[in-house]
């Protein structure tokens, strides 16, 4: 099996900690100048998403972990899965419920996702960073009322709920940033 | 922190430029021609030694790089320098690039560069005076007198505990209970000084020097590399550490000039290299033939110009004070 040592761990290392698959975030070497050296290292386990810290001698190994990025395409849900394709080998695949997490409200046909395999399997899939969509459903708005902060809840086609401008209307398209699940634009009908 | 294999390929086209700015490098040069007046003003002759050298440190957290073709290159120029004061050289200093393999991050380049400078006659306590008086007339820690505090007296004050008598046991216990993050030393770590480091590391270091400087001296005797050890009640190193915002900046020893316990200490490295399988670099014997034809009583210190630099002009990080750092070299 492949390992790394303290000294060869950059953030976006994959490596794998007590069986789990984690991300290096920041490694911080500290050493007295005649002691012993550390590395306190903060690891994103991959599967949920905590972050902690470890501290390892320097020059001690972790394994590398079988991670693998590949592009894909978004095709359908069968409501229990959701089917990707490889666009270069057309090979399918499904993604469970925990891989899928918030990926899945912003997802409605032919997105390339980025979707991460552990040993093979999928660990989690990102959509694209911005997603046009139309608005479903949202309470009329008046216009010229800003009262209530500017904004008002509206549902989009594929189930995301986001907080929209007052002027934002049903059946409008609006584009979000799905890393933060924001409201950015009216993108036209 | 340097960035993974594709950002560098990806920003690689710039990583032609300095991480320094070209303010920091005219600062870099002002403060080597201040440390040059000063050193002249009190008669210290300025010399200059072999970077490469048929031998190496051996000690046990230091690492050299070898030279492939036959030597190493310097971990600090140390050896040559008290080579010099057994030949009769007199008070010297010098301003040396030094090499560490495997020393890089927020606060280490593999390469750096060291103030070094030995006083005949003198013990530790006459050399942190200089250190201070150095700093003062470099405009650094203006106006305030340096701390002095124990190393005892540190880790009472900022750990709670006492280096000299608290259990093995105790120390590993109350850092996994949280003074360290997470450790994970594999195998049950018994070396009292692995603990004491990863105390001075995480607990006590970041927290001396964080108004004006502090020295930490008389070290556990086990911590004393080339230094004295003076026959106290438990024995300690006559050795001071420099720390200023919780940085360590200088390594300061009343030097050892006994040959035979100096051979004894490099044998006893290379035994602990050995059987950790590390590198076993070969001892200076010219080093140690220097001292059995004398060593003047001294002392010495080894002061580290990029992080001085990094800490007078509020750089966030090393590389900031080096033209190239080793990213870039």
């Amino acid at each position: 099996m492949a390992s790394v040592s303290t000294n060869e761990m950059r953030s976006g290392t994959k490596v794998l900690v007590d069986g789990e698959p984690y991300s290096i975030v920041e490694n911080e070497y500290r050493k007295p100048g005649k002691g012993q050296a550390t590395n306190t290292i903060k690891i994103r386990n991959l599967k949920n998403g905590r972050v902690l810290e470890k501290t390892l001698r320097s020059g001690e190994t972790w394994e590398l972990a079988d991670i693998e990025e590949v592009e894909m395409q978004y095709l359908y849900s069968d409501g229990e899965f959701w089917h990707f394709m490889n666009p270069a080998t057309f090979e399918q695949m499904q993604a469970g419920k925990t891989a899928m997490e918030d990926a899945a409200k912003w997802l409605k046909g032919e997105e390339t996702c980025k979707i991460l395999f552990f040993n093979g399997l999928p660990l989690s899939v990102t959509p694209p960073n911005f997603a046009i969509l139309t608005v479903t459903e949202t309470d009329p708005g008046l216009r010229g009322d800003t009262s209530g902060g500017g904004g008002k809840p509206a549902t989009l086609e594929t189930g995301a709920v986001v907080r929209v401008p007052l002027f934002v209307q049903q059946g409008e398209l609006v584009k979000c940033d799905t890393r933060t699940g924001e409201y950015l634009s009216r993108a036209g009908k | 922190m340097p960035g993974n294999a594709s950002q560098d390929l990806r920003f690689g086209d710039a990583l032609w430029r300095p991480s320094a700015s070209l303010e920091t490098i005219k600062a870099r040069t002002e403060l080597y021609g201040s440390v040059r007046a000063f050193f002249s003003r009190r008669g210290v002759l300025e010399v200059d030694t072999p970077v490469m050298s048929a031998h190496a440190t051996v000690d046990r957290h230091i690492e050299s790089f070898a030279v492939p073709g036959g030597g190493w290159l310097q971990t600090s120029p140390e050896f040559a320098m008290k080579r010099l004061l057994c030949a009769g050289s007199g008070p010297i200093f010098q301003i040396a690039p030094a090499f560490r393999r495997e020393e890089r991050g927020r606060h280490h380049n593999p390469e750096f560069r060291l103030l070094e400078w030995y006083r005949p006659e003198w013990d530790h306590h006459l050399l942190m005076e200089e250190v201070e008086e150095l700093f003062h007339a470099l405009g650094i820690g203006c106006g305030r007198v340096f701390k002095r505090m124990s190393y005892r007296e540190a880790f009472l004050l900022h750990a709670g505990l006492d280096p000299f008598t608290e259990p093995v046991a105790a120390l590993r216990e109350r850092a996994m209970a949280g003074a360290v993050p997470m450790i994970e030393l594999g195998g049950g770590e018994q070396d009292r000084d692995a603990w004491l480091d990863l105390w001075m590391s995480y607990r006590v270091g970041p927290q001396l020097g964080l108004d004006a400087p502090v020295f930490l001296h008389d070290f556990p005797a086990s911590q004393a590399a080339l230094a004295r050890v003076r026959d106290d009640d438990p024995p300690v190193a006559e050795r001071f550490e420099l720390f200023w915002k919780g940085l360590e900046l200088a390594n300061g020893f009343h030097e050892l000039s006994n040959a035979g316990e100096q051979r004894r200490r490099f044998e006893n490295d290379q035994a602990w290299r050995e059987a950790q399988r590390h590198v076993v670099p070969p001892l200076d014997t010219h080093l140690l033939a220097a001292l059995q034809s004398g060593l003047p009583d001294c002392a010495g210190v080894a002061l580290g110009l990029d992080r001085l630099l990094m800490l007078r002009l509020g750089l966030p990080e090393l590389s900031a004070a080096i033209s190239f750092d080793s990213r870039r070299a």
